[in-house]
């Protein structure tokens, strides 16, 4: 390092900015190394695949309010230009829910709340000027957009037998390899490559970022449980992305080149593309819960006013949670026919996730436990986190066991379970965080009547939409069907208007975002008070272009 | 806090090369969908080509800047130290995508199907019928399937293992000189890796014009091309890698203090290395034992 050292010493002047000296409109939003500014581009983005990804489902549920064919035909003919057969519709319902699922696991969750926040929050929460690196970050950024480009792209291709990819977010073999001809599904399998990409580079910017740029001081056991959760986050990131890339390759073999893989006829093994998916798929599902984890951790300890409640333990049951999320997937495939011992293994290994997560969800009630507990909004939604996340819990508990799964497997009670652990866990805990940063990303404040109206009403839509399903489910009504008999009429209404009340909610989000950013309150360093320790809230809100440019030291 | 920049981490400008990546990689796999699908596009070909382009220039702008920004002094301890984590752990990543591959192969392999195969003596055609639930099924339940000649692994695949065994001591060797200042050996080690890297792919391809197995139609072919296949796709990466080094070899770059880029490639190419000891073992030797033996 000797000579090239010094010379750098020199060279570094034209490096110099001014802590907020900013560069010009197309620089900075379109050329950025700025986490910062790369992280509300994922946020704007995650919010704009949302609102697609959230308009679908309304399709979905305003289909599935009455019993019969409404409206399928009708969007089937309007997408295609001409007269839809019931074929060609039941197609378009397939294509709703494929894209109603990849959308909001690639394109709105895995963006907001990585993307988005960890790129915020991480540096920020470390003391570093920035991530480590800069250029890789906003890559990471720009392949996410043309993933989603490429995934909308598929709709207006041919995918078998209509317009679009219909193979579900799973992408099974053989519906997407003999069962889906036309270009459309090998445009969902590119736009997964794409993500898939774009997620193990922001990954791998993570975990370098968090080991080595830590301010002085900051040791492994001193940092802040959001960065624990997104190092946990970034290491499933690294290790499960890459198998689904191996799993939808092999797909495209098979599709275009005359690949055996899935071919049972030729020797192939169609359960073997779900071992891969689900080897991905299960680590994929805590990549989407742990960041959310992290921020419920900094929000109850922030509005009770106390250290969270066994720290290490916190962050070594998600350390746990994270290693066994890798030997449970087969729980997904119980009815594939697999043998009693694999059935009593998987069964056995995952009910053991259900202790370190018992383990959060106890430490979070422990820490509002003789806390001083102010009822902010960024609060009331990660109460409502922890209440609706158990439920979803408790239900995965149930669906852990082989033998009840014969049952419950591809039926409504299993869409209950993954919609309150996403979208009233994974979703409750963005809006929390976006309720407790928006005021330190934007410099000013939400409106906390608002706030709260959008969480009451938004809590009450979802539960009205999503509870019943657990009834339908365990009456029989199979999943990824859109019709069902007169017997599942009145919940499926109930679950509908739920979507209403749900709907109104996301509008009072938008107002209350739209008011703030006009007219907002002008944010304060630190507008939470003493109970907010972590290092964002030593800086100005927003925070200055350069954050950090001499480190601060921990003591 | 104002000004002056304190600490030692790499704070970057604004890039272009970001967003002309990922559009170039749009494009890229787009025009790779158009040329699968004659039916429904035109000019697949050409799109992919272009994207391809874009990819590539991408690559080289990108890391041309790298090397600026190293030779400027940006590389401080801590960043070279970014930099290895980095490769450290797209290594482990590329190490899960083969995962992947083997875990098809160990399928077939540990779980086999009664497939009967016939070879049409004059068209050398395979037809692949599978017998499962049928008569004579239990005997034909094995592995590689029953009337399959596969690869010798004691010829060409044994003599590849020797010739990758050996590039890894020479890219060892080009790394010893560059630490002790000697140039010229740093050149020759790495030129004789290169040869060896394009040897041991000549030698892959002219292997697969021999396979007397097809890739279509079949599991096992399917699964050996596959692997192998990304395998030699690495190799060739690697190889690339070992050029540019080469290249920056001798226009001067590298102290022996600091030659991160150098590092890299020879990790990669170990890394490279180990993937095919694990498929020599477990597709060549174990993977086809039992079977005939193509002549």
């Amino acid at each position: 390092m000797t000579t090239i050292a010094a010379t750098g010493t020199d060279l570094h002047a034209h490096d110099h900015h001014d802590a907020d000296h900013k560069p010009g409109f197309f620089a900075r939003w379109f050329m950025s190394t700025n986490h910062k500014d790369i992280g509300t581009l994922y946020l704007i983005f995650a919010i704009f695949a949302g609102i697609i990804g959230g308009a679908i489902s309304g399709l979905m549920r305003l289909e599935l309010a009455a019993p019969g064919i409404q409206y399928l035909q009708g969007w089937a003919s309007m997408m295609a230009g001409k007269e839809a057969s019931l074929d060609e519709a039941y197609h378009m319902w397939n294509v709703l829910i494929t894209a109603h699922g990849l959308i909001m696991v690639f394109f709105m969750v895995m963006p907001a709340i990585i993307g988005g926040f960890g790129n915020w929050f991480v540096p920020l929460m470390i003391g570093a000027p920035d991530m480590a690196f800069p250029r890789m970050n906003n890559v990471s950024f720009w392949l996410t957009v043309v993933a989603f480009i490429m995934l909308l792209g598929s709709s207006f291709v041919p995918g078998g037998t209509g317009l679009g990819a219909g193979t579900g977010w799973t992408v099974y073999a053989p519906l997407s390899t003999s069962g889906s001809v036309g270009p459309a599904v090998d445009m969902a399998i590119f736009s997964l490559h794409l993500a898939g990409a774009a997620s193990i580079l922001g990954a791998i910017n993570f975990i370098t970022t968090i080991f080595n740029m830590r301010a002085p001081g900051m040791t492994l056991h001193k940092m802040p449980l959001f960065v624990w959760s997104v190092l946990v986050t970034a290491f499933l990131l690294l290790l499960a992305l890459p198998v689904l890339a191996a799993a939808i390759t092999m797909l495209l073999v098979d599709r275009n080149f005359g690949g055996a893989f899935f071919d049972a006829a030729a020797g192939g093994d169609p359960v073997l593309y779900q071992h891969l998916f689900w080897f991905f798929g299960h680590p994929e599902v805590y990549i989407m819960i742990l960041p959310g984890f992290g921020i419920i951790s900094q929000i109850v300890a922030t509005f009770s006013r106390k250290p969270v409640f066994g720290y290490l333990g916190m962050a070594y049951a998600m350390v746990a949670i994270g290693v066994v999320g890798f030997v449970v997937w087969a729980h997904h495939m119980f009815t594939t026919g697999m043998s009693v011992d694999m059935k009593m293994y998987f069964t056995a290994a995952t009910m053991v996730i259900a202790v370190p997560t018992g383990i959060k969800i106890f430490s979070w009630i422990a820490t509002m436990w003789g806390g001083s507990v102010s009822f902010k909004t960024p609060m009331v939604w990660a109460m409502g986190f922890i209440f609706m996340f158990t439920v979803g819990g408790v239900t995965g508990v149930v669906l852990a066991n082989g033998g009840l799964d014969d049952n419950l497997h591809d039926t409504y009670y299993v869409v209950a379970h993954f919609h309150y652990v996403l979208s009233l866990g994974a979703v409750f805990s963005l809006f929390a965080g976006f309720y407790y940063w928006f005021g330190k990303m934007s410099g000013r404040h939400l409106n906390e009547f608002l706030g709260h109206l959008h969480f009451w009403v938004f809590f009450i839509g979802v539960n009205v939409l999503f509870f019943p399903m657990h009834f339908l489910g365990n009456s029989g009504m199979p999943r990824r069907y859109p019709d069902y008999p007169e017997a599942f009429a009145y919940w499926n209404g109930v679950a509908s208007t739920g979507y209403a009340i749900m709907a109104v909610g996301i509008l009072i989000f938008f107002v209350n975002v739209i008011w703030s950013l006009l007219a907002g309150r002008r944010a304060e360093d630190n507008y939470w008070g003493e109970g907010a320790t972590t290092l964002e809230w030593t800086l100005t809100s927003p925070p200055p272009y350069h954050q950090f440019e001499t480190l601060p030291v921990i003591k | 806090m104002a000004g002056a920049k304190n600490h030692d981490y790499h704070i970057l400008p604004p890039s272009i090369t970001p967003i002309l990546g990922s559009f170039s990689a749009l494009t890229m796999f787009f025009g790779l969908v158009m040329w699968m699908h004659p039916e429904q596009f035109g000019y697949g070909s050409l799109v992919f080509g272009l994207g391809l382009l874009g990819v590539l220039y991408t690559f080289f702008a990108w890391w041309s800047d790298v090397v600026t920004e190293a030779h400027a002094g940006d590389h401080t301890p801590v960043v070279q130290l970014h930099l290895r984590y980095g490769m450290i752990m797209f290594i482990a990543s590329e190490v899960m995508f083969f995962v992947g591959w083997f875990w098809a192969w160990f399928d077939f392999s540990l779980f086999p199907v009664p497939l009967e195969i016939v070879k049409d003596a004059e068209t050398h055609a395979f037809t692949v019928t599978n017998l499962i639930g049928q008569e004579g099924a239990a005997a034909l339940m094995q592995w590689p399937p029953k009337g399959l000649e596969v690869l010798d692994s004691m010829k060409l695949p044994l003599l590849n293992t020797l010739i990758l065994l050996c590039s890894g001591t020479t890219v060892t060797w080009a790394h010893h000189a560059l630490i002790h200042g000697d140039r010229e050996g740093l050149k020759k080690g790495l030129l004789a890796t290169i040869l060896l890297g394009l040897l041991f792919s000549s030698i892959q391809a002219y292997e697969y014009l021999e396979a007397p197995f097809p890739f279509a139609g079949l599991n096992y072919g399917t699964a050996f091309y596959m692997a192998t296949g990304f395998h030699g796709f690495h190799v060739i990466v690697g190889t690339i890698f070992l050029a540019v080094c080469l290249v920056r070899a001798n226009k001067g770059h590298f102290t022996p203090k600091q030659h991160f880029g150098f590092e890299a490639a020879a990790w990669y190419w170990h890394f490279v290395d180990v993937v095919w000891l694990f498929l020599f073992i477990a597709i060549y030797i174990w993977g086809g034992w039992g079977a005939p033996v193509h002549a």
